[in-house]
C-alpha cells in the first residue's frame, strides 16, 4: 500500500525538475566541486590515517598495543568518557527539561550560556580551570593544598575539562525533540495521577530516547577525542595523565609515526562508528514517523477518496490561552 | 459531583487570560465553555483540572462537591481530562494507555494486574473499540484515538470529566458522529462534564448549559436555546449563529423608535422574509436585489443587497419557498424583517413586524 501511495503521489505532481534546475554544465561543475572538496578534506585524511598506520605491516600495527603507555592512554580515555558522559547525560536531560517544559524569565540567557563551551576555545577553557584549581597559583590553591586534593595535572581535572567541553551535546540534541513533543502527554500523565518521576520515566524518556541516544554518541565521541582543554589541564604525563589524543601527539612528536597513526586509527574508527549509529538513529526516527503518517492515512480515510495533495498531516496547533 | 469556581483571575505575564470568572456546574450536567480563541475558555478548563492555578491572593476558590480543591494538584483532583490532540502515550499500546492511571496509583490503592486488565476491557467496550487493545495509537484514526483518550480519562472513575476542544482536530463527518456519541455517552454515565469549544453549533447541540466567554470574561450563561433566543450583548448575538447587523439609521425603517441614539439592529437570516415586489408593500418592506443564491439541504441561503444603500445581508428561506417564488439572481424583491433586535443603551429591544405591517414590541 505504501508503495502504491507513494507512486501515485509522484505521478500526480507535475515534474518540475527541469524547470527549477541549472543547466547541465553548471550542475556537473557543482557536483565536481562538492565531491573534490569532500574527497580532499574528509575522505583522503581518513584513508591517510589507515595507510600510515599499516604502512609497515600489521605486525607493527598491533605491536603498538604492547606499549604500556598506549594502553594506559586508552584506559584513561575510557575512564574519562565513563565519568563525563553519564554526568552530561543527567545534566543534558535536566537542562533540556528545564528549557522546554517551563517558561520563565532569563530562559533565552540559559540557552545561550549552554552554548558557551561551543563558543569558547578549548585552550581557554582549560586555562580557566588551571586558574581556579591549580595548587600553586589557583584561586582555590589554599584549601586544595590543605586537604591535599589534586585536580590539575590529575584525573579530576581532565574529567572536569571534558565535562565542560561536552556539556551542550546532549541538551542540544534533546531540546528540539522535546520541543516538538510538547507538554500534552506530560499533562495527561499528571491528570491521571502520575507523579513527576513516573511521568519522566514512563512518558518523557521513552519519547526522546533516540534523540538522547544520539546525543550520548556525540558526547562520547567528543569526550574521547578532546585535545585542547585536556592538554592544558592534564600536564600530559605519560602513563598517568596522557589521554589517547594527547599520547598520539606525543608519539608523533617523537617521530613514531606508525604508533601515532595506529592509535589515531582507533579514534577514526570511533568516528566512523558514531556516524553509522547516527544514521541508524535517523533511520529509526524516520521509520517511526512514516509509520505514523501512513497508518493515519489508511485508517482515517478510505484510500483514494481524498485528494492526494491533502494527504495525511494532522498538525497539532496548540491553542494558546 | 458539582463544580464551583469563584473569582478566578489568571494572568500570563502581562496578558490577562481570565478576569474574575465565576462558574457553577450542577452535578451530572454537561456544560460547554464557548468562545473565540483567546477568550480564556481553555484556561478555565485547565484551572479546573489543576494544570494551571489561579493568580494567588485574588480570593479564587474552586470546589468540587463543596470540597475545596483550589490548591490540590491535578493528580489529586480526580478529574478526567481529554486533550484536543489526544495526548495518547505514543510508545504504549492502547491497553497500557488506558491502564496508565490505574498503574500510577499509590501501591495501597493499586488494583492487581487482572483487575486492571478487566477494567481496560470494560472501558474498551464502553467506547466501542474492543479488540484494539494491542495496537499503538499511531495505528488508529483520529476519532478512535479520541475515544481511547476518553477511555483513559475515565479509567480511574473520575468525578469530573473535562474536555478541551475534543473534536477540534477531527474532520467534519467524524466530528458530528462523535459529538452525538458523546452526548449519549454522557447521558448514560451521568458524569459532570465541562467541555471547551469554539464551534457554536457544537456547543448548542451538545450542552445542557452554555457558558459564553469573551475577552477573559463570561459573557452569558444559560441553556442553549435561551442563550440563542435571548442574547444579552452584541457579542453573544454575533457569536452565536448567523446574524445580519445594521448600524443605526441606515437601513432601519424611518418610523422605528429604535433609531434614536447609537444603536445596532440585528436580524437572524431566518427572520428575513422575502416577497415579490408587487405583493402588498408596507412601511417595513425593503427593496433589495438578489446577489447570490446558495441552496443545499432544506434551506436556501440568499445574499441580498438593499437598493441604494450598498448593504449586503443574508436571508434563509425554505427550498419550498424558493421554488414558489421562483427567485433568481438579479431579481428585485421586497424584504421584511419579521423579527428584529435593536441594541441601544446597553440593552436589547425586540420587535416583531406583523403581516399587516404593524411593528409590535416584544415584552422582554
Amino acid at each position: 500500500m505504501a508503495a502504491i501511495l507513494s507512486r501515485v503521489r509522484h505521478d500526480t505532481y507535475p515534474k518540475t525538475d527541469n524547470a527549477i534546475t541549472e543547466p547541465r554544465l553548471i550542475r556537473w561543475l557543482l557536483i565536481l566541486v562538492a565531491i573534490s572538496f569532500l574527497g580532499l578534506f574528509l575522505f583522503m585524511p581518513l584513508v591517510a590515517v589507515f595507510v600510515e598506520a599499516f604502512k609497515q605491516g600489521t605486525k607493527l600495527y598491533f605491536a603498538t598495543f604492547e606499549d604500556k603507555y598506549a594502553v594506559d592512554a586508552i584506559l584513561l580515555t575510557l575512564k574519562i568518557a565513563a565519568i563525563s558522559v553519564p554526568l552530561n547525560l543527567v545534566f543534558g536531560l535536566a537542562a533540556a527539561w528545564v528549557i522546554t517544559k517551563f517558561s520563565y524569565r532569563g530562559k533565552s540567557l540559559l540557552v545561550t550560556v549552554l552554548d558557551l563551551p561551543f563558543a569558547v576555545s578549548p585552550v581557554i577553557a582549560g586555562l580557566i580551570f588551571v586558574l581556579i584549581f591549580s595548587t600553586t597559583h589557583g584561586w582555590l590553591a589554599e584549601p586544595l593544598k590543605e586537604y591535599n586534593i589534586r585536580i590539575i595535572f590529575a584525573l579530576p581535572g581532565i574529567a572536569l575539562a571534558t565535562v565542560f567541553i561536552t556539556l551542550p551535546f546532549i541538551a542540544r540534541e534533546l531540546v528540539p525533540v522535546m520541543q516538538a513533543q510538547g507538554k500534552d502527554e506530560e499533562f495527561a500523565a499528571l491528570t491521571l495521577g502520575a507523579g513527576g518521576w513516573r511521568t519522566f520515566f514512563t512518558v518523557t524518556l521513552p519519547n526522546v530516547k533516540w534523540g538522547l541516544f544520539y546525543g550520548v554518541i556525540l558526547c562520547n565521541a567528543r569526550a574521547m577525542g578532546e585535545f585542547g582543554a585536556v592538554a592544558v589541564v592534564s600536564g600530559n604525563i605519560k602513563g598517568r595523565t596522557s589521554t589517547l589524543p594527547l599520547y598520539i601527539e606525543t608519539l608523533y612528536n617523537e617521530y613514531n609515526g606508525v604508533a601515532a597513526f595506529t592509535l589515531a586509527s582507533i579514534l577514526s574508527l570511533l568516528a566512523l562508528l558514531t556516524l553509522v549509529l547516527k544514521n541508524f538513529v535517523d533511520w529509526r526516527v524516520a521509520k517511526s514517523r512514516n509509520n505514523q503518517d501512513l497508518n493515519l492515512s489508511l485508517f482515517t480515510f478510505p484510500p483514494f477518496t481524498r485528494p492526494l495533495a491533502a494527504l495525511p498531516h494532522e498538525h497539532p496547533c496548540p491553542q494558546h490561552p | 459531583m458539582s463544580i464551583r469556581a469563584l473569582n478566578i483571575h489568571k494572568t500570563f505575564g502581562n496578558y490577562k487570560a481570565l478576569d474574575d470568572v465565576s462558574l457553577e456546574v450542577p452535578e451530572g450536567r454537561l456544560v460547554s465553555l464557548l468562545g473565540p480563541s483567546g477568550s480564556g475558555k481553555t484556561t478555565v478548563l485547565r484551572i479546573l483540572a489543576g494544570l494551571e492555578f489561579p493568580d494567588p491572593k485574588t480570593g479564587a476558590t474552586i470546589e468540587f462537591h463543596g470540597e475545596d480543591v483550589t490548591n490540590l494538584s491535578a493528580g489529586k483532583r480526580g478529574v478526567g481530562f481529554v486533550f484536543q490532540h489526544y495526548a495518547l502515550f505514543k510508545h504504549m499500546t492502547i491497553e497500557r494507555n488506558i491502564g496508565f492511571g490505574l498503574r500510577a496509583k499509590p501501591r495501597r490503592e493499586r488494583p492487581g494486574d487482572e483487575a486492571i486488565a478487566a477494567r481496560v476491557k470494560e472501558l474498551l467496550e464502553l467506547v466501542q473499540l474492543d479488540g484494539l487493545g494491542k495496537r499503538y495509537p499511531s495505528e488508529l484514526s483520529g476519532g478512535q484515538r479520541q475515544r481511547i483518550a476518553l477511555a483513559r480519562a475515565l479509567a480511574s472513575q473520575p468525578k469530573v470529566l473535562l474536555l478541551d476542544e475534543p473534536f477540534g482536530a477531527l474532520d467534519a463527518k467524524v466530528r458530528k458522529d462523535l459529538r452525538r456519541w458523546l452526548r449519549l455517552f454522557q447521558e448514560e454515565i451521568k458524569i459532570t462534564t465541562v467541555f471547551v469549544t469554539h464551534d457554536q453549533e457544537e456547543a448548542l447541540e451538545l450542552a445542557d448549559e452554555v457558558v459564553v466567554m469573551n475577552n477573559a470574561r463570561i459573557a452569558q450563561v444559560g441553556a442553549p436555546q435561551d442563550v440563542y433566543d435571548n442574547p444579552v450583548s452584541p457579542f453573544v448575538i454575533e457569536f452565536l449563529g448567523n446574524v445580519n447587523r445594521f448600524t443605526a439609521g441606515v437601513s432601519k425603517p424611518s418610523k422605528s423608535q429604535a433609531t434614536e441614539g447609537k444603536s445596532v439592529l440585528y436580524v437572524r437570516p431566518h427572520d428575513v422574509d422575502i416577497r415579490l415586489t408587487d405583493e402588498n408593500p408596507h412601511d417595513y418592506a425593503i427593496r433589495s436585489k438578489i446577489q447570490h443564491i446558495f441552496s443545499a439541504g432544506n434551506y436556501a441561503r440568499i445574499s441580498l443587497d438593499r437598493i441604494g444603500y450598498n448593504e449586503p445581508f443574508e436571508a434563509e428561506i425554505s427550498r419550498e419557498k424558493l421554488r414558489q417564488l421562483d427567485l433568481k439572481v438579479g431579481m428585485i424583491v421586497s424584504v421584511v424583517f419579521r423579527h428584529i433586535r435593536v441594541f441601544a443603551k446597553g440593552q436589547f429591544k425586540e420587535s416583531n413586524v406583523r403581516e399587516d405591517g404593524q411593528l409590535v414590541e416584544v415584552a422582554g
